[in-house]
């Protein structure tokens, strides 16, 4: 009965959340920061922080050595938390006693989920009370049993699409994946930059779908999201700038909620 | 040139289908394509550019042209006469220390450079350990006007500053990577960023066995020129193909390159010999080898599944040995399936057995191997005690020593 008792169900998922803000007719913030980072301790106070800026989604990274699709920013993140001790059983453990309701996604690689088990690492997640995964080195290709343990436990599994993605593979992505449609926002790894890339638009144009559509990688300011909500994103993902935040380490909270309610109030003007 | 022509490609081609399973660039459960979606486009390309010219007369006579005249292939298989009195039996070396550059690193390299040319790209970027695939990258790179960036581990930078300046004389950007632990898996991921930022113009020459689908089949393709020049030579010298052929592994391109041809040989023995550094033990965060065949568990790294050396909770442990080109947490999948499958052998020897060997081979035959080689040359002696030479070994020869002088020279003085 004790694995009973520590189920995370309370949480919403990522389907009821963008329901209810497609409702409203609002875009979504959905942040990244890397659980575990700079403190096993800090995160709780951190993910607390985003919600009350108004953050509608939080992923949170579990951190690995290689991390070829991002940036140096996360990269360096990522050896914090694992210098702090952050594994993978610590991590469920700090994803079930986290007392937010919004949705929560995992984002790691292929590596820890497979090296744990593919299917518990899942079933694990969704006891834990995570609703989505990205996993992003794992193609469409060769994710078949993963989204099969993702399907039996209720998590969905969350697909990238990037402006060299043909036409052909965004159908084949569209079909497989759920939640939302990560969209890769530019050629290259996550980080920050100024501007929203021409490509970026034409790829929001080129995936039709009633699956929500994120676009992430680059994103930083008030001005991007509200243009890219305006391109028509259902959500903008902002990582790096958080991450930034917390690297920095001063009033980090308080900063993180700033930056949290200017992102989510850019948004919901250009709504 | 002598070596490649089209019904030998189509031999290659048959022999893939021995050696890999229905799914494609699968071997076994080892290999596959896991990487960014942004990276899925530029390895659909890439498989079809080379299905389209590895058969093109064109590309093959102008392959040929460099592998002979540039590269100087053929390379001797050389009969070691004094290793082989010491061992009591017939030894060859296969003399890859003979190619430009000094290691048959060159044989992938001009093949692919050649292969990104065909395909309209003008970049070049590669990842380098010791600097010796980096520096066959930079000979390709100037001689075929490619822009070449090659990335390397701050770390290896500073050990291997030679090797950067020579590639740097020919005209290639070295970049040292401050990321991780500072050397050639870092370099790796930092050369996939640049490849996911730069997938228009640029080619990712991947130095090795490894990498997703197409690269472990690619590189295997150049490199096996290897084992098909040893299968003529064997007959002409001895009349038959030999006992046993042995080959250092690190991510195993010298390897995959001699046994290739001999896979549908069941009495040729192949022996991989991995890097077993100080110790085959591990500490919390590092391996004080390199022996990911030995030792590794299944995993997933840049962009393969196969054995890697990784601690409980996944992560990538970093590697060690006495030699930077074996130094590689993780080794091609095709060779992991054929170990996995018993076709070929996995076995170690440390670095005080290796360095041993360069000393020896240098003494015996007046041939300097490299640290790399000489692990494969450090096996002879335990392959000898328990019987697994036979009558007639070849060992490949995979590069010189000029590149380890230092290195050896510091170890003498307890540096």
């Amino acid at each position: 009965m004790r694995t009973e008792l520590k189920k995370q169900n309370k949480r919403q998922k990522i389907s009821e959340k963008f329901g209810e803000l497609k409702q409203k007719n609002e875009g979504a913030l959905i942040s990244y920061v890397m659980a575990g980072d700079p403190s096993l301790e800090a995160s709780s106070g951190i993910v607390k922080a985003l919600v009350k800026g108004g953050v509608d989604i939080i992923e949170l990274g579990f951190p690995f050595s290689d991390p070829v699709a991002d940036g140096p920013t996360i990269q360096v993140a990522g050896q914090r938390a694992l210098a702090a001790g952050m594994d993978i059983e610590r991590y469920f453990e700090l994803v079930r006693d986290l007392e937010v309701d919004v949705p929560l996604v995992c984002m790691t690689y292929y590596n820890p989920v497979f090296r744990y088990g593919v299917e518990k690492f899942v079933e694990n997640a969704s006891d834990a009370g995570i609703s989505g995964l990205i996993i992003p080195d794992i193609p469409v290709e060769e994710a078949a049993d993963l989204k099969t343990n993702c399907d039996t436990h209720g998590i969905d599994l969350i697909f990238l699409v990037a402006p060299s993605t043909t036409d052909a593979r965004i159908q084949k992505i569209l079909k497989r994946g759920s939640g939302f449609i990560y969209l890769v926002s530019r050629l290259g790894v996550t980080g920050e930059r100024d501007d929203v890339a021409a490509s970026t638009k034409e790829l929001l144009a080129r995936v039709k779908t009633d699956i929500p559509k994120a676009v992430g990688f680059g994103i930083s300011s008030g001005k991007q999201a509200a243009e890219l909500r305006k391109a028509g994103a259902d959500a903008v993902i902002v990582g790096s700038a958080f991450v930034r935040i917390i690297e920095e380490g001063k009033d980090v909270n308080e900063r993180l909620e700033t930056l949290a309610r200017e992102l989510k109030s850019s948004i919901l003007k250009a709504s | 040139m002598a070596g490649t022509t089209i019904s030998e490609l189509q031999e290659i081609s048959e022999l893939q289908i021995i050696s890999e399973s229905q799914v494609k660039g699968k071997y076994g459960k080892f290999g596959g394509q896991y990487v960014p979606e942004v990276l899925m486009p530029a390895l659909e390309e890439l498989e079809k550019g080379y299905e389209k010219y590895k058969n093109d007369p064109e590309f093959l006579a102008e392959l040929g042209h460099y592998l002979k005249d540039f590269a100087g292939r053929e390379t001797p298989l050389y009969f070691a006469r004094n290793l082989s009195k010491k061992y009591g039996t017939k030894i060859y070396l296969k003399r890859e220390d003979l190619v430009h550059g000094g290691a048959h690193k060159l044989n992938n390299v001009i093949g692919q450079a050649l292969l990104a040319k065909y395909m309209g790209k003008n970049r070049l970027i590669a990842e380098t350990g010791a600097g010796q695939h980096g520096t066959a990258t930079a000979m390709a790179g100037a001689n075929l006007g490619f822009e070449t960036v090659v990335y390397m581990g701050a770390k290896d930078v500073k050990r291997q500053q030679m090797n950067a300046y020579r590639m740097e004389l020919m005209g290639t950007e070295v970049k040292a990577v401050d990321t991780g632990s500072k050397t050639l898996k870092d370099a790796i991921n930092e050369a996939f960023r640049d490849w996911v930022t730069n997938i228009g113009n640029t080619h990712y020459l991947i130095g090795s066995v490894v990498g997703p689908h197409p690269y472990p089949m690619i590189v295997r393709d150049f490199q096996s020129v290897i084992g098909r020049e040893v299968k003529e030579q064997a007959m002409e010298k001895e009349g038959r193909l030999p006992d046993t052929i042995i080959a250092c592994a690190g991510g195993g391109s010298n390897a995959m390159g001699i046994f290739h041809s001999f896979i549908g040989d069941r009495k040729v023995r192949l022996i991989a010999v991995e890097a077993g550094g100080k110790a085959l033990n591990c500490t919390e965060k590092a391996a004080l080898h390199s022996a990911s065949l030995c030792t590794g568990e299944e995993g997933i790294l840049h962009g393969a599944r196969t054995k890697v050396l990784q601690d409980r909770n996944g992560q990538i442990l970093e590697s060690k040995s006495i030699s930077a080109g074996l130094d590689y947490s993780g080794v091609g999948p095709e060779l992991a399936s054929l170990v996995e499958s018993g076709r070929v052998t996995a076995r170690y020897v440390t670095d005080k057995e290796a360095l041993e060997a360069f000393n020896e081979l240098s003494r015996l035959e007046g041939i300097i191997p490299a640290l790399e080689s000489s692990h494969a040359l450090a096996y002879l002696k335990k392959a000898a005690d328990c019987g697994e030479l036979g009558d007639f070994v070849v060992l490949n020869l995979s590069g010189r020593g000029d590149k380890d002088l230092e290195t050896v020279m510091g170890l003498k003085k307890g540096v």
